[in-house]
């Protein structure tokens, strides 16, 4: 027993107090902040492994983009990635930084129906389901629950039945052998239900968008209500964009 | 270099030949070979597939010896024209199951005396495309006194799809059969497909998150061999680093995994957190906690500096203070001893059997690590000695990883005791030029165990195949054994225990 405590003692308090105030430090990559600076603009947009540049304004669309961070290291005069790691939202729109735009991403509050705040702002279940997803938004998934980063603080938690749970967590780019499993999942959690992409992955397909391994065809039925961008996500970010739903 | 038959070609790790100089034998040659070769224990195959070349199938088999530190190359033909039909190799190489069901899946060839000739990974361009990924051919046996029980492909918890039947006679499990290819998302096709160096790059880091580092260390050292660029030593060293630590960090979060398995909760959430202290400092080093972008073709965005060696060893003292403490208790506790002890075991013989690489094959008594048997450069430098168990149980697996993560601090403590970083690594290459008709091959030892890409260009320079095989592909089968005449309940530490890729093995 004086050894379990000893052992508690030496390690101390790990858990970060405040979460929606907490920051991760550099060389993390986060935000984008695009400056007005005259570049080549064809060679920016080769830049990026995963066509998530645009150009006539530069346009970064996070909803494509992998964080790899190429662009900032070949224009580091242009693209410069924040730490800002609060990335989630509910319009896919948001998810597109313009140049000279330096305001912080955010979720569209007027469309999140009441009931939702009421019904989970104290209290979210989530089943997660991986359809293809390479493993690493899943790892930080799992992070979302450790000592460190405590979800369950704020009553939310993974659950292993739909049945128990209030939404779906989508990681990976739904690869056609998942594809008939998510959707039974999906159609298994009882209303009012949230259906959430994680992962650049979920989000586009990312760097497997072309793959013919995939059917997304579930997407063009189904209300997206939070994409969580990063590959894979800080569970910051993941944290942060489920209480700016739920409260 | 060639074997003294001149049969077929030797390479080293890493290594590349021209595709011409690889003799083309015919099967029956081709079979006496390789059967001869991997009936010797100091042999394995690392891969075996085909592909199509002109009018039919080019099948390519490399196998590794450990004791010569060599890798065997030996090729053959099969023509369009020619019955579809190859007298399998199964029955006298067991080990060669898995690679035989591939080719079949993949390419249509039939293996006659295969015992098990059954579906892969479901790839999107398999050869039989009535074949779903609902109408798997389990195996069953009829009694009244048995009865089945079917989990997943989506299971109760964060983690990835696949099924897996097991037959139970009461609460034993006669026999348990697993089910992959939901993951599926045609990661070799992808890397074909894709044009660009950093493009493939970002594929190779895409095939397993947790092993983001293992796997980007092999295809990088792919394209550099066959862009005929040579090793630079202390990019080398620092891709090693990297490497180590993607080992503790997961080996970690093992352990706690385990200790929540068997509710023993300060087990769980401190080495928990401990994983965190080593994931941040990988963050802090690339910017991405599992390492994505830290490797990269020819050089790194992100050199280890003096001040990176500073902060590795703060981060590694205090983290082994905590861990030694920590471990020290939880591997006493009889709880947790009696839960694992004697629990899912594989023989030596088993392992051999089933061609175990990386920690499943260590915890059975069989030496298989490419650090010490197929060294890369930074593990020439700076040798590492393998962990090697005898006994192939639960608390074996348990137990090798902490010995591992020792080891691993050990070894990266020697290397910031001698290496020094003075000059910084250069700059990735942005484009290389592969050489035209050239085969490569390429291993790494992963936390998992034996991660082997191979690559051929063809007369232009273009990739003509990529071939992805993760330590999985060996290993899936040792937890189907493990689980045999235990109880259904003690399949999760089973699991747990092995940790295998979902998406590693689908690809």
């Amino acid at each position: 027993m004086i050894k379990e405590i000893k052992i508690i003692q030496h390690n101390g308090k790990q858990f970060i107090p405040d979460l929606t105030t907490a920051e991760v430090p550099y060389p993390f990559r986060g935000r984008p902040e695009i400056s007005y600076e005259n570049v080549d603009e064809k060679a920016l947009q080769n830049s990026c492994p995963l066509a998530a540049i645009s150009v006539k304004p530069v346009v970064i669309n996070l909803a494509k983009c992998n964080f790899c961070g190429e662009c900032a290291l070949r224009f580091p005069e242009k693209v410069k990635f924040t730490n800002d790691h609060r990335l989630a939202t509910n319009k896919i729109e948001n998810l597109l930084v313009k140049e000279g735009e330096t305001h912080k991403i955010e979720l569209d509050q007027s469309v999140i129906e009441k009931k939702i705040k009421t019904a989970f702002g104290r209290s979210l279940k989530l089943r997660q389901v991986s359809a293809g997803g390479d493993n690493s938004c899943e790892f930080e998934l799992n992070a979302c629950g450790n000592a460190n980063f405590d979800m369950g603080r704020y009553g939310i938690e993974f659950v292993a039945s739909p049945r128990h749970a209030d939404g779906v967590v989508v990681t990976g780019p739904i690869s056609e052998n998942m594809a008939e499993a998510l959707k039974i999942t999906w159609e298994a959690v009882p209303s009012p239900k949230l259906f959430i992409l994680c992962g650049v992955d979920a989000i586009s397909g990312g760097i497997f968008t072309d793959s013919k391994a995939l059917n997304r065809s579930l997407l063009k039925n189904v209300k997206v209500d939070l994409y969580i961008p990063g590959n894979p996500p800080h569970p910051l970010t993941i944290i942060n964009g489920l209480l700016s739903l739920i409260k | 270099m060639v074997s003294e038959n001149k049969k077929y070609p030797v390479l080293n790790n890493n290594g590349s030949v021209g595709t011409e100089e690889i003799p083309v034998l015919d099967y029956e040659d081709f079979s006496t070979e390789v059967v001869n070769l991997l009936q010797k224990k100091e042999n394995h195959c690392v891969t075996y597939f085909a592909y199509h070349q002109n009018n039919g199938l080019k099948f390519i088999i490399g196998i590794a010896n450990d004791v010569s530190h060599h890798i065997f190359v030996l090729s053959h033909f099969l023509l369009e024209s020619k019955p579809q039909k190859l007298d399998s190799l199964t029955p006298k190489i067991n080990a060669l199951h898995i690679f035989e069901r591939e080719i079949h899946e993949n390419h249509g060839v039939d293996f006659p005396g295969h015992p098990w000739l059954k579906p892969v990974r479901f790839a999107h361009n398999r050869a039989n495309k009535n074949l779903k990924v609902n109408d798997y051919p389990f195996y069953t046996i009829e009694s009244d006194e048995l009865h089945e029980v079917g989990v997943g492909p989506v299971h109760a918890g964060i983690i990835e799809p696949g099924h897996f039947r097991f037959i139970c006679n009461g609460e034993n499990v006669l026999h348990l059969e697993i089910q992959l290819g939901w993951q599926h998302r045609g990661v070799e096709q992808t890397m074909l497909e894709k044009q660009t160096l950093i493009q493939r790059n970002m594929v190779a880091e895409s095939i397993a998150g947790d092993t983001t580092v293992g796997h980007s260390i092999a295809f990088a050292r792919l394209m550099e061999s066959l862009a005929g660029l040579g090793p630079k030593t202390q990019l080398e060293v620092e891709r090693a680093v990297a490497l180590e630590l993607e080992r503790i960090a997961v080996h970690t979060a093992d352990i706690s995994a385990l200790c929540t398995d068997v509710a023993y909760n300060l087990g769980a959430n401190i080495f928990g957190i401990l994983r965190t202290l080593i994931i941040n400092f990988t963050q802090s080093w690339c910017g991405n906690r599992l390492g994505k972008s830290m490797i990269r073709v020819g050089g790194t965005n992100y050199p280890f500096t003096n001040e990176t060696r500073v902060r590795l060893l703060q981060t590694l003292a205090k983290y082994e203070n905590q861990f030694v403490e920590l471990a020290h208790l939880t591997y006493r506790l009889p709880s947790v001893e009696n839960r694992f002890d004697d629990i899912g075991t594989i023989t030596e013989q088993q392992a051999l059997q089933i061609g175990a690489v990386g920690m499943v094959a260590r915890m059975a008594n069989v030496l298989r690590d490419i650090r010490a048997t197929h060294p890369s450069p930074a593990f020439e430098k700076y040798n590492y000695s393998p962990v090697v168990l005898p006994k192939g149980d639960v608390f074996s697996r348990f137990l090798l990883r902490r010995k591992e993560i020792k080891q691993s601090i050990a070894w990266l403590r020697e290397v910031m005791d001698n290496e020094d970083f003075l000059f910084p690594s250069e700059a990735p290459k942005t484009e290389i030029t592969l050489k035209p008709l050239r085969l490569a091959i390429s291993l790494e030892e992963g936390w998992r165990g034996e991660i082997c890409h191979t690559a051929l260009t063809d007369k232009d320079g273009k990739l003509a195949c990529y071939k992805i095989k993760d330590p999985s592909m060996h290993n899936w089968k040792a937890l189907e054994l493990s689980l045999r005449n235990l109880e259904i309940s003690d399949f999760p530490i089973n699991n747990k225990s092995y940790n295998l890729s979902y998406c590693g093995f689908d690809l």
